[in-house]
């Protein structure tokens, strides 16, 4: 029966694991050392900029470790979403650290490297062709949205990644792929149950999220004809149905059925059994064909500049009703700024009391008063020095502001000199569909890399 | 009387891509799991009132192998907007977690 190993020792690289649990997944003889490196989990920033959320020196560490351990055990790796976001970028990032470990080890290897970034202009003519469709959001698209991204990236699925290993690659560095795709392509190469592998895949993208000990260690994902079968590799750590079966609850819209690239995955029958030795056994997982092949876009572009204040409150009177001052705070403060000149379409801002109601936003519950908050100035503008020119506008009324009219000036809590912070640019969130293609490769760019070795174009 | 945060073991929630959220609510056995499915606290309508969407956007899943039932909704704006509350919708479950049984 084909069977494949795939050790996944962290639920992303950069976050380290324990050197006892690395060294038992070693010990268990893989086939394939996999980790996603990304997500859009963090927020738009790393996307829109193209910068990695991990320390470089984080990132270093984890990716020796598995470059050493592949090296002894003859056996590739894949690292998907690259660079945190997967730009080009973070694919040639990952592939300069790359380089420097295998000099460093004194080792040979072959990279592929998989670019999955797209431009504008690609993303046009899609778009004209009626090939992207929303992927459950509100967000249109148009030219004016596509110019606006300053990065979009497609989610390779596993058919690069196929092609690389079966061309002889040590190291395959994707740009953006699902999480799913870089741990299902080498049992789906060794002819393992397709529907095992990426069902295996989903549980296991995130390391030990699946286990009963989150923090600690890897996991060991082996896949045959017929299901497959999931385990911690730290040793204070175990897997049972439940922490198996809970995993696909997890940052999912929907725990049954998974839309994957040219394939949908149907978990909704799978059956789970405790194994001895803490495993878990999967069978019964379902998979079909996607009638078009599609590739989830992400993109994200530049909205604006911003400066934030924060001020400290504990002002009794202030207590009874944050709200109705922090109102009459804002109304002086626009009329202030319009009577300076300010031009309202460039700029906006926003004040929240942070121990009131800034996180949910909705109404307090009846009778309550905070000891103390803290009011969040945000600004947003068109140009830096705009925003902090807003908050410098406000920053009097921040420290001095009347508790009531006709009582004496009171003084706030600043616990910064100066009060303003710069935050630089920020950005949005511009994209979140799907494109159709005919072809895999269509929206996919591969170049081979050979270290200590001679340079070749694939 | 108890709201569904009392009643149940533990309730979450987080991002499910930058434009939807989701809330696991883990029952921890199947009496309570039934009991609040029962109670009908949790309801597309109840939830499209409290997190200010429509109820036709509302998925809710009862997953009894499991004793959770987990709700997923879209936000309002994408995560990260400019001036977003909750970079990854972790505290969002609160809401739920407050309502009567």
């Amino acid at each position: 029966m084909n069977t494949c190993k795939v050790f996944v020792p962290y639920g992303a690289l950069g976050t380290g694991i324990s050197d006892e649990a690395f060294a038992n997944g070693v010990a268990m003889k893989p086939d394939i050392i996999s980790v996603d490196g990304g997500s859009t989990d963090s927020g738009p920033y790393y996307l829109g900029n193209g910068k990695c959320k991990y320390a470089r020196s984080a990132l270093k560490t984890d990716t020796r470790r598995m470059i050493v351990a592949a090296h002894e055990l003859h056996i590739p790796i894949t690292i998907g979403s690259c660079g945190t976001c997967g730009v080009d970028e973070g694919v040639d990032f990952m592939e300069e650290i790359c380089r420097e470990i295998l000099e460093e080890e004194g080792y040979s290897a072959k990279i592929v490297k998989v670019y999955t970034e797209q431009s504008v202009e690609t993303m046009k003519e899609k778009l004209h062709a009626g090939k992207i469709k929303p992927l459950g959001t509100r967000v249109e698209v148009t030219d004016e949205v596509l110019d606006s991204c300053s990065h979009i990236v497609a989610a390779a699925g596993v058919e690069p990644f196929i092609r690389a290993l079966q061309e002889g690659a040590d190291i395959v560095l994707c740009g953006r792929a699902t999480d799913t795709a870089v741990l299902a392509c080498m049992p789906i190469i060794r002819g393992c149950s397709e529907a095992a592998a990426w069902h295996g895949a989903k549980v296991c993208e995130c390391g030990a999220l699946c286990s009963t000990n989150p923090q600690n260690g890897g996991v060991m994902l082996t896949v045959d004809e017929t299901g497959f079968e999931v385990e911690a590799t730290a040793s204070n750590s175990t897997c049972t149905p439940y922490t198996i079966s809970a995993h696909l609850l997890y940052e999912n819209a929907d725990p049954f059925f998974l839309v994957e690239p040219g394939v949908v995955v149907n978990t909704s029958e799978a059956v789970y059994t405790q194994l001895e030795g803490g495993r878990v056994r999967v069978e019964n997982s379902k998979i079909a064909r996607s009638e078009v092949y599609t590739m989830k876009l992400e993109g994200s572009g530049p909205a604006g500049y911003q400066t934030i204040t924060l001020v400290g409150i504990r002002d009794r009177i202030i207590m009874k009703d944050p709200l109705g001052w922090l109102g009459r705070l804002e109304s002086f403060a626009q009329n202030k700024l319009d009577r300076l000149g300010f031009d309202r379409s460039r700029y906006s801002f926003t004040l929240r009391p942070y121990g009131y109601n800034a996180v949910y936003g909705g109404k307090a519950p009846d009778g309550y008063v905070p000891n103390e908050i803290g009011v969040l100035l945000t600004v947003t503008a068109d140009e830096q020095v705009l925003a902090t020119q807003i908050a410098k506008v406000m920053n009097p009324l921040l420290l001095h502001f009347e508790v009531e009219p006709n009582r004496p000036t009171p003084s706030f809590a600043f616990p910064f000199s100066p009060a303003e912070v710069e935050k630089g640019k920020i950005f949005e969130f511009k994209l979140y569909h799907v494109v159709e293609m005919d072809d895999p490769f269509e929206l996919i760019r591969m170049k081979t890399v050979q270290v200590n070795g001679k340079e070749c174009d694939a | 009387m108890a709201t569904i945060g009392e009643t149940a073991y533990y309730v979450r929630s987080k991002n499910a891509g930058p434009f939807w959220v989701t809330v696991d609510i883990f029952c921890g056995d199947k009496e309570v799991f039934e009991k609040i499915s029962a109670s009908k606290s949790v309801s597309k309508e109840k939830v499209a009132e409290v997190y200010g969407v429509r109820s036709e956007e509302v998925k809710i899943f009862y997953i009894p192998n499991l004793n959770v039932i987990k709700i997923s909704y879209p936000r309002l704006v994408p995560q990260g907007q400019k001036y977003e509350r909750d970079m990854h919708a972790g505290q969002q479950y609160v809401q739920i977690s407050e309502l009567e049984m």
